[in-house]
């Protein structure tokens, strides 16, 4: 790993919140071992919101479960890195210890909010167990906390709703509740994964601005999982980008999205349409080629064979990470870095 | 040839497959029940117990009702009567060898009944819809709230009871759920669009429901009816076992019944046709079981 | 559910054929005299469609007519025979239901450990087997091998008259083998389906939520996932409990228990056609019942289904 410029010149505290460094995750499939993650390292830093982008497949997701240790350990298995939250290794931690982070100082929304509730109790039921479980309330003091939170999300009529079953909320409100139920314990890390996928467009731009709202009110962090680069620009300080399992770019999203440096981003960007009012009206842009079987593991850069950029060393080592400006890294041989090339 | 790993969530489709898999969905479904060891296990002894059956008594002629030997004889010590004979001194190798046929005949015609019966009232129920969805549907509930083994056995005694009374009998109690089952598949290919292309290019019912939906909703039907096989040998078992069966034919069940008062004198009568019940039983259920994952696209998952 | 019930009555009365020969049969006699005045007796001689009513009229005062072999009132024969079928098909069904669902739930949280395959192969083999076939085991096993276990019947001869805590112990000790039999059939079904239908559940996303709010694993796995999970089983419980009758038939056979099952078979072999009917509608009764109880149990265990 290259050693980083100094890059915390924005914030006033050093030390990120979060970090992920070199983190890889292995699937056992029938076909062979899937080197789903590899290499991953992220920063998030107090009250940051940190936008994950990159299309289906490349690893977003796995990345956030491989955070809150929910990946299947059987087929999955965590190889190599550390998650570093607070200064302390969370894959070091005994499962006890992960559970009270869990829900508690790191929370996770799903993209599905249909079935992410569980259809048998009440949406208040479930708000106040996270609440009576983390923070110890009575019954009474749960329940008020908990139609303290759907108020805030903006359930309409809170205190009669509490005691309703999820089918009788629509998608968006399922959504919201998710919201209400993940930042009840006021948690310092909200990693929010894909949550307007599944939702009407209306909704999505509602879902997205309540999360923004109650990242101002509590000042936490969020992870914000997308492929939307319109939520990416809007609603992030910071931009990282996955390409079939690694990194491939990171850095202040202003910076990223005027400037992209990584092919890929470069192509990601293009695609988004509506993002050039002079492309109106031509064809849609597209990166030729299709993403990498995980399985196969060539050496070299994954995005080689889809890049218009290709030298002969990115089939075969895997491009270092190189900080072009100060907090914006790139993996790309176009930007070479002075200590050489790494297998 | 490769076949595609299984998806999980995140991993990218796959686009470099160096062979196309060209199998139908047959032949990849045998494919897969040969990998299964345990549904392999149960189709090898079906077969073997089958060509028992007919070879065997032609080979061992021996009448299982005839009195061959002095009664409770013990099994193994006498090489003329390998399993000994029971409470009447009746050859038990003999009885395991023709039973079997009875047995395996009634299971498998009872089981034919109650698919043609249920796949036919389910499939007429599921594909109109409508009142004749309603009434069918409310005679199969009728039949459902029969008690089956009772009605069964009420309908044996009161027509004669012969191999065919107890065949249909069988079919007549079991075959609601079958209908369900096959009613529920309709339903729900019935809706799908290549059902409406098929259609819109002039097909009549009949055709629909024969070429287009019926193949499509095979896979569990057929898995459900090797289930239904089972049943119906274990169903024919204890009618015979009642002795409610045709008394002149021996089955297993009708060994284990005749000598169910002289279980402690004579446990071999008893304990070695159930132990053929239970293996033959087994195999069908080990086979529907391979049937199933094989049949079944959501197990490959896994 | 009361149109199934007059249907149901219409078809068991289609089916008997002419009960007044056959008892004249029975009896060594078949003078047309004979058979007259059997008729007259049983009021078989009016024409089918009025016995029918008579017979509707008379049951549902609770009249279900007069055995033929017992010469007792039908009625009063089911109530006493159903309290053995109730005890011997209840206990069954409750350890069935408790372990196999325990069992079900632990063979889902290792899918492909050894104690799954374990509850794999042992509800394979339970389905496999007859259940008298079982019933017969367990007899020679107590009945030779290891006399600890009585079995047959309900009761100790010796004990007839006694009352109270010791008639109670005797019945519980007579009870064990013949539920033994039941459970061990019901309990590989019950595991068999607790399996599949926890493994379903588990990989559903609202037990990821679960996870992923930090709670404990049990809690995750009782709370959670087996509330969900319960639906399949309920229905076949629901659905073996209806089916009381036919279910206990054979078991009550072996062991020679004294309960509905055993009547049904007396009075099929007897030709004892009042005693067969009234069983026979008293258990579609029972099943219709219990389908009943079931659906409303289900609007329970489902908030989706309440307020319909």
């Amino acid at each position: 790993m290259t050693s980083p410029i100094d890059m915390t010149e924005t914030t006033t505290n050093t030390a990120p919140l979060l970090e992920v460094r070199g983190l890889g995750v292995e699937f056992q499939t029938r076909g062979g071992t899937a080197h789903v993650l590899e290499d991953i390292h992220l920063q998030l830093r107090r009250g940051e919101t940190l936008g994950l982008v990159g299309e289906s497949g490349c690893g977003k997701s796995i990345t956030a479960l491989a955070l809150m240790r929910l990946i299947p350990q059987p087929p999955g298995r965590i190889t190599s890195g550390q998650i570093l939250f607070e200064g302390k290794d969370l894959l070091q931690l005994p499962e006890a210890q992960m559970r009270r982070v869990r829900g508690n100082r790191i929370s996770m929304i799903f993209q599905e909010p249909m079935t992410s509730l569980n259809p048998a109790y009440s949406v208040g039921d479930q708000i106040m167990e996270s609440v009576r479980l983390h923070q110890g309330l009575d019954a009474q003091a749960a329940l008020a906390r908990a139609i303290e939170m759907l108020e805030a999300v903006g359930i309409p009529d809170a205190a009669g709703r509490v005691h309703q079953f999820p089918h009788q909320f629509s998608g968006g409100m399922r959504q919201r509740v998710m919201i209400a139920m993940a930042l009840a314990c006021q948690p310092d890390v909200l990693i929010a994964d894909e949550p307007t996928t599944a939702l009407d467009v209306t909704v999505q731009a509602q879902i997205f601005d309540l999360i923004s709202e109650m990242r101002e009110r509590t000042g936490t962090a969020v992870l914000l999982i997308t492929h939307d680069m319109g939520a990416v620009a809007e609603m992030t300080d910071r931009m990282a980008v996955m390409y079939a399992g690694r990194m491939v770019e990171e850095g202040p999203t202003d910076l990223i999205l005027s400037r992209p440096s990584h092919p890929y981003t470069q192509g990601l960007i293009a695609c988004a349409p509506g993002r050039n009012p002079q492309s109106h009206g031509q064809p849609l842009q597209e990166i030729p080629g299709t993403v990498p079987s995980l399985l196969e593991r060539q050496g070299g850069c994954t995005f080689a064979d889809r890049c218009s950029h290709t030298q002969p060393r990115c089939r075969t080592h895997v491009p270092p990470s190189t900080w072009v400006q100060s907090g914006h890294r790139v993996m790309c041989w176009l930007y070479p870095d002075s200590e050489g090339a790494r297998a | 040839m490769m076949t595609a790993p299984p998806l999980t969530p995140d991993m990218p489709i796959q686009p470099q497959q160096k062979t196309v898999s060209t199998l139908s969905p047959w032949r990849e479904a045998w494919r897969v029940f040969r990998g299964n060891k345990a549904a392999m296990l149960g189709l090898v002894s079906l077969i073997l117990i089958m060509l028992v059956m007919v070879v065997g008594p032609a080979w061992y002629a021996v009448d299982p009702f005839g009195i061959v030997a002095t009664p409770f004889h013990e099994p193994f010590v006498d090489s003329r009567y390998w399993l000994g004979s029971d409470y009447l001194g009746r050859d038990i190798v003999a009885g395991m060898l023709i039973g079997g046929r009875a047995t395996l005949l009634v299971g498998v015609s009872s089981a034919a009944i109650t698919v043609v019966i249920g796949i036919s009232v389910g499939a007429l129920a599921g594909y109109f819809g409508g009142w004749i969805d309603v009434s069918l549907s409310r005679l199969t509930e009728l039949f459902q709230v029969l008690p089956a083994l009772l009605f069964a056995m009420v309908l044996v005694t009161l027509f004669q009871p012969s191999l065919g009374v107890v065949i249909c009998a069988i079919g007549m109690v079991s075959w609601t759920g079958t209908a369900r089952l096959t009613r529920a598949e309709f339903i729900r290919l019935r809706g799908l669009e290549y059902v409406n292309a098929a259609r819109t290019m002039g097909a009549g019912h009949w055709r629909l429901i024969w070429r287009e939906i019926l193949p499509n909703a095979m896979a569990p039907l057929i898995v459900s009816a090797t289930l239904v096989v089972g049943v119906a040998i274990l169903f024919e078992a204890g009618l015979s076992f009642l002795g409610l069966s045709d008394p002149n034919v021996m089955s297993w069940g009708m060994m284990i019944g005749a000598n169910r008062r002289h279980i402690l004198e004579c446990w071999w009568a008893v304990t070695l046709p159930g132990a053929a019940i239970f293996l033959t039983v087994l195999s069908v259920s080990l086979v529907g079981d391979g049937l199933n994952d094989a049949l079944n696209p959501k197990m490959h998952l896994r | 559910m009361v149109a199934v019930l007059a249907i149901n009555f219409t078809l068991i009365h289609a089916a008997p054929g002419d009960p007044a020969s056959v008892i004249a049969g029975e009896m060594g006699g078949g003078d047309q005299a004979v058979i007259d005045s059997i008729k007259k007796a049983y009021g078989l001689d009016k024409p089918l469609p009025e016995q029918f009513i008579t017979y509707l009229g008379k049951s549902v005062r609770g009249d279900l007519g007069m055995s033929y072999t017992y010469n007792k009132p039908v009625s009063s024969l089911i109530a006493e025979r159903i309290g053995p079928t109730i005890l011997l098909v209840l206990t069954a069904l409750l350890v069935a239901i408790v372990v196999g669902t325990l069992l079900g739930v632990f063979a889902s949280l290792k899918p492909k450990s050894f104690s799954s395959a374990v509850v794999t192969i042992f509800s394979l083999t339970g389905l496999a087997m007859p259940v008298f076939w079982t019933g017969i085991l367990l007899v020679i096993l107590f009945g030779k091998v290891w006399p600890v276990m009585p079995i047959a019947g309900m009761y100790d001869v010796r004990n007839y008259g006694a009352t109270g805590w010791a008639a109670a112990l005797d019945v519980l000790h007579h009870l064990v083998l013949p539920a033994l039999t039941l459970t061990l059939v019901y309990l590989a079904q019950y595991s068999r389906l607790a399996r599949a239908s926890m493994l379903e559940v588990l990989s559903s996303d609202y037990v990821r939520t679960a996870k992923a709010k930090g709670l404990h694993q049990g809690v995750v796995v009782f709370k959670h996932a087996l509330r969900n999970a319960l639906m399949p089983l309920v229905t076949i419980a629901g659905l073996q409990f209806g089916n009381l009758v036919s279910g206990a038939v054979l078991v009550e056979t072996v062991f020679s228990w004294p309960g509905l099952g055993t009547l049904a078979l007396d009075a099929i072999l007897g030709r004892d056609y009042p005693t067969l009917l009234g069983v026979l509608t008293f258990s579609s009764l029972f099943v219709i019942t219990a389908n009943l109880l079931t659906d409303l149990s289900y609007h329970w265990i489902d908030p989706r289904l309440r307020g319909k």
